[in-house]
């Protein structure tokens, strides 16, 4: 998106917000007219506000060309090397987004991913497994193979019948996974976004058939499971940072220097919350309680 | 227009997401209701698009006779089965005693609780690697679990010191790990809703 096109959808989220902040129609009437604003959540529209304004600074600031500094990701740089191995060794990649529908964020992480890996599978020529645990993401995972594949320069190359819905049951579609695990023996799985129980099923299965594992979920009782039986693991916050960091495209490094800065803050806020509390202030402490 | 649309609609639900939470209104609240209703009847139309997909994915096996075809045909015979049995007699079909149920209950229970319980064994080889004793940091975690495990045990005197002390791993070490990576998951979640929102993340949109 241009800048000038994002400037106006700012200001218009602003001027939305701002509208119905300070409109309302129950100005003067009776304490019982419903009200226009949760007084109680004051301190997480604040929060939230800062926050967004953080993102939208380092967005304009990266537009502007300046060089932003991001770490590396162990487990994010293993996926090229993941699928440079799977070419070595002549055997598909498979790429799993987690049983949960849309609606969750780590999926649409997770789509976002893919369609990098699709586009590295591409260029190597690997064919790309993607069984789908929902029937909606289904159409999303085609959408972004295809893209990766379009990038790549080879759009002949996708196969429609590698990305499929197995079942919305969730051993049910665990089981269909280990089932392909075995039978096709992937050279590289990836596991990227919401996991329950079944991801210890899917990662170990993936572990005996000596497939190279890179595994990423936001979902903290997953995280030893993966940790303990993938070669990598992205923890938390790493998976959302992933698109950004695969493409290195500057408006989305700047929303993650956006999200570093607001984690910075919480620090300060966390260490100042702890020496007030000490010395029995809780002004700082009643302030992020939500109603 | 084909690019433009999306966005703007991703745009304008994800802004009324945003401030629907700040305000109390009914009128909020009823489009918000809506908007949830909107998901159920689209994930329904979307779960033809699952058969479509699955159907599509099986034939093309068969028809090929790829390795392991074998199990695409038993997936196309459960799968149209189970729908014949479904809509055989509307309402009735899933009434306690139906051939249907009986499939599910003694068929579909089993294998789910089977491959359930298969977690066990996985979490015994996965643990066995973990705790081997490699490095320093491997040992810590070996002593660390053997702890925590140990408080569900009585072991007499120094009972008392070990569920203590399991206790302040749990609450204190543990928790602070947590509660980090909570706050980087939700820092994280809101910076990706906000490149959704306006538009900067497009890749899960598909082709341009």
């Amino acid at each position: 998106m241009k800048s000038s096109a994002f400037r106006k959808l700012f200001s218009l989220f602003s001027s939305l917000i701002f509208l119905f902040l300070f409109y309302s129609p129950a100005q003067g009437a009776e304490s019982s007219a419903p009200a226009w604003f949760d007084k109680n959540r004051v301190n997480v529209f604040i929060v939230l506000a800062l926050f967004f304004a953080f993102v939208i600074y380092f967005i304009n600031r990266a537009q502007k060309g300046k060089s932003l500094f991001v770490r590396r990701i162990p487990g994010l740089d293993a996926i090229e090397e993941a699928v440079g191995r799977a070419t070595e060794m002549g055997r598909p990649i498979l790429y799993i987004s987690g049983i949960e529908d849309m609606d969750n964020l780590q999926t649409v992480a997770s789509m976002i991913i893919l369609g990098n890996v699709a586009e590295m599978a591409a260029a190597y020529e690997v064919p790309l497994l993607v069984p789908v645990c929902q029937p909606f993401v289904v159409t999303v995972a085609e959408e972004s193979v295809k893209q990766g594949y379009a990038k790549a320069g080879k759009p002949e190359a996708y196969n429609p019948n590698n990305v499929r819905f197995l079942t919305s049951e969730q051993f049910a579609y665990a089981s269909g996974v280990n089932g392909i695990m075995l039978r096709e023996k992937p050279a590289a799985n990836f596991m990227f976004g919401s996991f329950y129980a079944e991801s210890l099923l899917m990662a170990e299965t993936g572990f005996s058939t000596g497939a190279i594992q890179v595994a990423g979920t936001a979902n903290i009782h997953q995280l030893p499971f993966f940790v303990v039986a993938c070669d990598y693991t992205l923890i938390g916050e790493e998976l959302f940072a992933a698109s950004a960091y695969l493409s290195k495209e500057p408006k989305l490094l700047g929303s993650l220097k956006g999200s570093d800065l607001a984690k910075l803050l919480i620090m300060i806020y966390l260490v100042l919350g702890v020496l007030f509390v000490t010395f029995g202030i809780d002004i700082f402490l009643r302030w992020v309680f939500v109603q | 227009m084909r690019r433009q649309l999306p966005i703007l609609i991703v745009f304008v639900s994800g802004v009324f997401m945003v401030i629907q939470y700040f305000i109390p209104h009914e009128s909020f609240e009823f489009i918000y209701e809506y908007a949830m209703d909107w998901i159920i009847i689209i994930g329904i139309f979307a779960m033809l698009l699952g058969l479509w997909s699955l159907t599509r994915a099986s034939v093309s096996k068969v028809q090929a006779k790829a390795p392991g075809w074998g199990f695409s045909v038993m997936t196309l015979v459960g799968l149209a089965t189970m729908l014949f049995l479904g809509f055989y007699k509307g309402n009735k079909s899933i009434a306690e005693g139906t051939f249907f149920m009986d499939l599910f209950w003694y068929i579909y229970t089993p294998i789910q609780a089977t491959m359930f319980s298969l977690l066990a064994f996985y979490i015994a080889s996965a643990a066995y690697r973990s705790f081997r004793v490699r490095t320093v940091l491997a040992t810590i975690l070996l002593v660390t679990a053997l702890i925590i495990m140990l408080r569900l045990i009585p072991l007499g005197p120094i009972s008392g010191v070990n569920q203590w002390l399991a206790s302040w791993i749990l609450t204190v070490p543990n928790m602070a790990a947590k509660r980090a990576i909570w706050i980087g998951v939700g820092l994280g979640a809101t910076a990706t809703a906000l490149k959704i929102i306006f538009g900067i993340e497009r890749a899960y949109m598909g082709k341009d």
